[in-house]
Protein backbone atom coordinates (compact mmCIF):
# COMPACT_ATOMS: atom_id res chain seq x y z
CA UNK A 1 0.00 0.00 0.00
CA UNK A 2 1.42 3.40 -0.93
CA UNK A 3 0.55 6.30 0.37
CA UNK A 4 2.48 9.75 -0.83
CA UNK A 5 1.30 13.22 -0.39
CA UNK A 6 3.93 15.43 -1.90
CA UNK A 7 3.71 18.88 -3.65
CA UNK A 8 5.05 17.92 -7.25
CA UNK A 9 2.82 16.64 -10.06
CA UNK A 10 2.23 12.83 -10.69
CA UNK A 11 1.72 11.01 -14.24
CA UNK A 12 -1.58 9.15 -13.64
CA UNK A 13 -0.95 7.18 -16.33
CA UNK A 14 2.23 5.78 -14.81
CA UNK A 15 0.83 5.26 -11.85
CA UNK A 16 -2.04 3.42 -12.93
CA UNK A 17 0.52 1.09 -14.85
CA UNK A 18 3.42 0.50 -12.39
CA UNK A 19 0.36 -0.22 -9.50
CA UNK A 20 -1.27 -2.90 -12.29
CA UNK A 21 1.61 -4.29 -12.93
CA UNK A 22 2.28 -5.68 -9.23
CA UNK A 23 -0.89 -6.77 -8.04
CA UNK A 24 -0.70 -10.46 -8.15
CA UNK A 25 -4.22 -12.11 -7.74
CA UNK A 26 -6.05 -9.18 -9.15
CA UNK A 27 -8.77 -9.12 -11.90
CA UNK A 28 -9.90 -5.62 -11.53
CA UNK A 29 -8.22 -1.94 -11.06
CA UNK A 30 -10.30 0.79 -10.52
CA UNK A 31 -8.60 4.58 -10.27
CA UNK A 32 -10.34 7.90 -9.59
CA UNK A 33 -8.80 11.33 -10.05
CA UNK A 34 -9.63 14.70 -8.87
CA UNK A 35 -9.18 17.59 -10.48
CA UNK A 36 -9.22 21.46 -9.85
CA UNK A 37 -12.23 22.89 -11.48
CA UNK A 38 -11.71 26.22 -13.22
CA UNK A 39 -15.92 27.07 -12.24
CA UNK A 40 -16.31 28.57 -16.19
CA UNK A 41 -12.88 30.59 -15.62
CA UNK A 42 -13.74 32.18 -12.42
CA UNK A 43 -10.75 29.99 -11.12
CA UNK A 44 -7.10 30.92 -11.11
CA UNK A 45 -6.34 28.01 -8.63
CA UNK A 46 -6.25 26.16 -5.34
CA UNK A 47 -3.93 26.46 -2.82
CA UNK A 48 -4.23 22.96 -0.77
CA UNK A 49 -2.86 23.37 3.04
CA UNK A 50 -2.70 20.17 4.99
CA UNK A 51 -1.38 18.57 8.25
CA UNK A 52 2.11 17.12 7.73
CA UNK A 53 2.53 14.21 10.19
CA UNK A 54 -1.06 13.29 10.73
CA UNK A 55 -2.34 13.55 6.67
CA UNK A 56 0.14 10.35 6.37
CA UNK A 57 -1.25 8.72 9.50
CA UNK A 58 -5.24 9.58 8.57
CA UNK A 59 -4.64 8.67 5.23
CA UNK A 60 -3.25 4.77 6.09
CA UNK A 61 -5.56 4.62 8.77
CA UNK A 62 -8.52 5.32 5.64
CA UNK A 63 -6.69 2.80 3.56
CA UNK A 64 -6.02 -0.13 6.34
CA UNK A 65 -9.71 0.03 7.12
CA UNK A 66 -10.84 -0.05 3.36
CA UNK A 67 -8.32 -3.44 2.82
CA UNK A 68 -10.02 -4.99 5.89
CA UNK A 69 -13.45 -4.51 4.67
CA UNK A 70 -12.98 -5.76 0.99
CA UNK A 71 -11.13 -7.81 -0.77
CA UNK A 72 -8.11 -5.96 -1.83
CA UNK A 73 -4.79 -6.87 -3.29
CA UNK A 74 -3.84 -3.06 -2.94
CA UNK A 75 -4.31 -0.05 -2.53
CA UNK A 76 -2.67 3.29 -3.71
CA UNK A 77 -3.56 6.97 -2.77
CA UNK A 78 -1.83 9.89 -3.76
CA UNK A 79 -2.49 13.97 -2.94
CA UNK A 80 -0.97 16.71 -3.39
CA UNK A 81 -0.61 19.91 -1.61
CA UNK A 82 0.76 23.70 -2.23
CA UNK A 83 -0.88 25.52 -5.22
CA UNK A 84 -2.05 23.66 -7.94
CA UNK A 85 -3.98 25.09 -11.60
CA UNK A 86 -7.33 24.57 -13.32
CA UNK A 87 -7.25 21.43 -14.70
CA UNK A 88 -4.63 19.71 -12.39
CA UNK A 89 -4.50 16.80 -10.68
CA UNK A 90 -5.18 17.12 -6.80
CA UNK A 91 -5.16 13.08 -5.88
CA UNK A 92 -5.46 9.89 -7.14
CA UNK A 93 -6.61 6.55 -5.87
CA UNK A 94 -6.51 3.33 -7.12
CA UNK A 95 -7.52 -0.14 -5.71
CA UNK A 96 -6.96 -3.97 -6.88
CA UNK A 97 -9.29 -6.80 -6.23
CA UNK A 98 -9.64 -10.41 -7.25
CA UNK A 99 -13.48 -8.69 -8.92
CA UNK A 100 -14.17 -5.30 -9.63
CA UNK A 101 -17.19 -4.86 -7.15
CA UNK A 102 -14.65 -4.91 -4.23
CA UNK A 103 -12.27 -2.32 -6.63
CA UNK A 104 -14.98 -0.06 -7.25
CA UNK A 105 -16.73 0.01 -3.68
CA UNK A 106 -13.19 0.67 -1.96
CA UNK A 107 -12.31 3.47 -4.19
CA UNK A 108 -15.53 5.17 -3.12
CA UNK A 109 -15.14 4.59 0.16
CA UNK A 110 -11.47 5.87 -0.20
CA UNK A 111 -12.79 9.57 -1.79
CA UNK A 112 -15.77 9.52 0.72
CA UNK A 113 -12.97 9.25 3.93
CA UNK A 114 -10.48 11.51 2.14
CA UNK A 115 -13.09 14.14 1.77
CA UNK A 116 -13.91 14.47 4.85
CA UNK A 117 -11.43 12.62 7.61
CA UNK A 118 -8.17 13.50 5.87
CA UNK A 119 -6.77 17.21 7.05
CA UNK A 120 -6.81 19.31 3.83
CA UNK A 121 -8.17 22.46 3.50
CA UNK A 122 -8.68 23.89 -0.39
CA UNK A 123 -8.25 27.88 -0.94
CA UNK A 124 -9.88 28.67 -3.82
CA UNK A 125 -7.88 31.60 -5.72
CA UNK A 126 -9.88 33.94 -8.04
CA UNK A 127 -10.39 36.90 -9.79
CA UNK A 128 -12.30 37.93 -6.67
CA UNK A 129 -10.12 37.45 -4.09
CA UNK A 130 -9.77 33.48 -2.61
CA UNK A 131 -12.00 31.66 -0.35
CA UNK A 132 -11.30 28.86 2.01
CA UNK A 133 -13.87 25.89 0.76
CA UNK A 134 -16.49 25.00 3.13
CA UNK A 135 -17.00 21.18 3.86
CA UNK A 136 -20.64 20.34 2.43
CA UNK A 137 -23.18 18.44 4.66
CA UNK A 138 -23.60 15.61 2.18
CA UNK A 139 -19.81 15.36 2.38
CA UNK A 140 -20.12 14.24 6.22
CA UNK A 141 -23.55 12.15 5.08
CA UNK A 142 -21.95 10.64 2.29
CA UNK A 143 -19.97 8.88 5.68
CA UNK A 144 -22.92 7.45 6.96
CA UNK A 145 -23.66 4.62 4.05
CA UNK A 146 -20.26 2.96 5.05
CA UNK B 1 4.41 22.89 28.04
CA UNK B 2 1.76 22.27 24.81
CA UNK B 3 1.84 22.75 21.16
CA UNK B 4 -1.07 24.66 19.56
CA UNK B 5 -1.20 24.01 15.74
CA UNK B 6 -3.49 26.10 13.55
CA UNK B 7 -4.80 25.22 10.18
CA UNK B 8 -6.37 27.19 7.26
CA UNK B 9 -9.00 29.98 8.79
CA UNK B 10 -7.85 29.30 12.07
CA UNK B 11 -4.64 30.03 11.35
CA UNK B 12 -5.13 32.76 9.64
CA UNK B 13 -7.60 34.95 12.22
CA UNK B 14 -4.83 33.90 14.83
CA UNK B 15 -2.33 35.22 12.99
CA UNK B 16 0.39 32.08 13.36
CA UNK B 17 0.51 28.34 12.30
CA UNK B 18 1.96 27.21 15.67
CA UNK B 19 2.79 28.13 19.20
CA UNK B 20 4.04 26.52 22.48
CA UNK B 21 1.55 27.24 25.47
CA UNK B 22 1.90 26.78 29.31
CA UNK B 23 -1.39 25.80 30.57
CA UNK B 24 -3.26 24.23 33.06
CA UNK B 25 -6.31 23.53 31.52
CA UNK B 26 -7.52 20.04 31.72
CA UNK B 27 -9.81 19.51 28.71
CA UNK B 28 -9.55 20.82 25.62
CA UNK B 29 -12.90 23.07 26.22
CA UNK B 30 -10.44 24.78 29.05
CA UNK B 31 -7.96 25.45 27.02
CA UNK B 32 -10.16 27.27 24.24
CA UNK B 33 -11.81 29.51 26.91
CA UNK B 34 -8.36 30.47 28.20
CA UNK B 35 -7.24 30.99 24.62
CA UNK B 36 -10.53 33.33 23.61
CA UNK B 37 -9.40 35.27 27.08
CA UNK B 38 -5.85 36.50 25.51
CA UNK B 39 -6.83 38.62 22.63
CA UNK B 40 -9.67 39.54 20.41
CA UNK B 41 -7.87 37.44 17.37
CA UNK B 42 -8.32 34.01 19.43
CA UNK B 43 -12.09 35.65 20.17
CA UNK B 44 -12.51 35.64 16.56
CA UNK B 45 -10.95 32.44 15.85
CA UNK B 46 -12.68 30.48 18.33
CA UNK B 47 -16.21 32.34 18.41
CA UNK B 48 -17.93 29.16 17.25
CA UNK B 49 -16.82 25.85 18.24
CA UNK B 50 -19.47 23.92 15.70
CA UNK B 51 -17.21 25.33 13.05
CA UNK B 52 -14.19 23.89 14.30
CA UNK B 53 -12.28 20.67 14.94
CA UNK B 54 -9.81 19.66 17.11
CA UNK B 55 -7.02 16.60 16.53
CA UNK B 56 -5.19 15.79 20.00
CA UNK B 57 -1.46 13.95 19.19
CA UNK B 58 -2.59 13.90 15.73
CA UNK B 59 -5.92 12.00 16.40
CA UNK B 60 -9.30 13.63 15.67
CA UNK B 61 -10.53 13.70 18.95
CA UNK B 62 -13.57 16.40 20.58
CA UNK B 63 -13.67 19.37 22.75
CA UNK B 64 -14.33 17.54 25.87
CA UNK B 65 -11.30 14.99 25.80
CA UNK B 66 -9.06 15.30 28.55
CA UNK B 67 -5.74 16.94 27.99
CA UNK B 68 -3.00 14.76 30.30
CA UNK B 69 -0.60 13.34 28.52
CA UNK B 70 -1.16 15.16 25.00
CA UNK B 71 1.91 16.98 23.58
CA UNK B 72 0.20 18.29 20.65
CA UNK B 73 -3.32 20.59 19.96
CA UNK B 74 -5.06 21.11 16.18
CA UNK B 75 -7.79 23.43 15.46
CA UNK B 76 -9.00 23.40 11.85
CA UNK B 77 -11.81 24.02 10.07
CA UNK B 78 -13.90 20.98 8.85
CA UNK B 79 -11.78 19.24 6.63
CA UNK B 80 -11.77 19.38 2.22
CA UNK B 81 -9.65 17.19 0.97
CA UNK B 82 -10.02 14.58 -1.90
Amino acid sequence: MRIAVQSEPFDLGAEVSSFSAAVPGAGAVVSFTGLVRDEGGALSGMEIEHYPGMTEKAIRGIAEEAVRRWSLVDALVIHRHGRLAPGEAIMMVATASPHRVDAFAAAEYLMDYLKSRAPFWKKELGAGGEAWVAAKDADEDALKRW
Amino acid sequence: MIDVLYFAWVRERIGLPRERIETGAATVAELVEELRAREERYQAAFADLSALRVALDQELSSFDAPLAGVREVAFFPPMTGG
